[in-house]
């Protein structure tokens, strides 16, 4: 009995602990969510598909942008590119916390890596950071990861409900909040030159290209804004990504 | 739902999950090249500017560098309040502030 609860009570603490440092980003994440559902049906998406996206995908960023491809009736192709190309920065992510959860088994590998987000990358980083040993930080980054995910789902449904209960929601400015929330994200990002020149040169492509068909003058944006970051920072040897 | 609503939903989730498992699947076998982690740093911002500007300048798909533009003044109140207070919440609100204050105005 002992024995059980000496092992029981450090992964349960975790995973709480794991929940209760996310708070302040879920605060941050369910007027996205409530935005993003609210905007779903205007946007030509069913509640219910609306619903299985916040659910199957869970990419608050990708899901916005999705909606606005969809709306303007972009092909399959290119909202799965876009896509794509908006995530790739997950890829950073798992390379970071890579060293950490190598060695746990599929089973976990698995469900940790379908819920990693720009927020829970952000708080179990921290975890991973702090040097007291604990053999069970998975559980921590496991509760992060299921308060982001049933955080995200209540306030898409909860947007889904009230875009139908109100009427002319659009008229509030909504679709605003989308262009607010990148802008505060981005801009303190700005702080070093090859970011800066990043930021310039994908704005500039992207005013330039926007005739193109398919959005694709997005991507070629953002892989156009990539190339000056990563030119400008050349010479450099620190990665402290 | 509809055939196309589940190709979306099927593509969104196939790339995205992909991108999140690979080396997490691969558990250490395979690491990113430097190249592509510097690379990948400027990801977030390349993106989210090239939405961000047209929607800002062309809101209605037509140029408005004018004073008038709602979008435009509310997405330089974000900036503006982000870069000095680094508060995502109070930035956008912020921002929504001066955008509906901007529409009620002009």
């Amino acid at each position: 009995m002992i024995g059980d609860y000496n092992k029981a009570t450090p992964r349960h603490t975790e995973l709480w602990h794991g929940a209760r440092d996310t708070v302040p980003m879920l605060v941050g994440a369910a007027p996205l969510g409530m935005i993003f559902g609210t905007l779903a049906v205007p946007s030509g998406l069913s509640p219910a598909a609306a619903m299985a996206m916040s659910l199957m995908v869970f990419a608050g960023s990708s899901q916005f942008i999705a909606l606005s491809l969809f709306a303007s009736g972009t092909g399959l192709a290119v909202i799965v590119l876009t896509t794509f190309v908006v995530n790739l920065r997950h890829a950073l992510y798992s390379a970071n916390l890579l060293p950490h959860v190598a060695r746990l088994p599929q089973r976990w590998r698995l469900p940790l890596a379908f819920w990693l987000t720009d927020e829970t990358f952000a708080i179990v980083q921290q975890r991973y950071a702090a040097d007291d040993g604990s053999p069970f930080k998975h559980w921590y980054y496991l509760g992060s990861c299921l308060s982001m995910y049933l955080n995200w789902f209540f306030w898409t449904v909860t947007g889904v409900v009230a875009g139908r209960a109100v009427a002319n929601i659009g008229g509030l400015g909504l679709e605003f909040a989308m262009a607010a929330t990148f802008v505060a994200i981005v801009v303190p990002l700005l702080g070093s030159r090859p970011m800066l020149a990043s930021a310039l040169v994908a704005a500039g492509v992207a005013l330039l290209a926007r005739g193109l068909p398919y959005k694709l003058g997005l991507i070629a944006a953002a892989f156009a804004g990539i190339a000056a970051g990563v030119a400008l920072e050349k010479g450099r040897t620190d990665d402290p990504a | 739902m509809t055939q196309r609503e589940i190709s979306v939903i099927a593509g969104m989730m196939a790339v995205t999950f992909g991108v999140r498992y690979l080396l997490f699947g691969l558990g250490g076998r395979a690491e990113l090249p430097p190249l592509v982690r510097r690379a990948l740093r400027y990801v977030p911002v390349a993106v989210l500017t090239a939405i961000i500007v047209p929607m800002l300048l062309l809101p209605d798909g037509h140029w408005q560098l004018n004073w008038h533009n709602a979008y435009l003044a509310g997405g330089i109140a974000t900036g503006v309040i982000a870069w000095r207070w680094r508060h995502l919440l109070g930035s956008i609100a912020g921002g929504m502030a001066v955008f509906l204050l901007w529409r009620w105005m002009f």
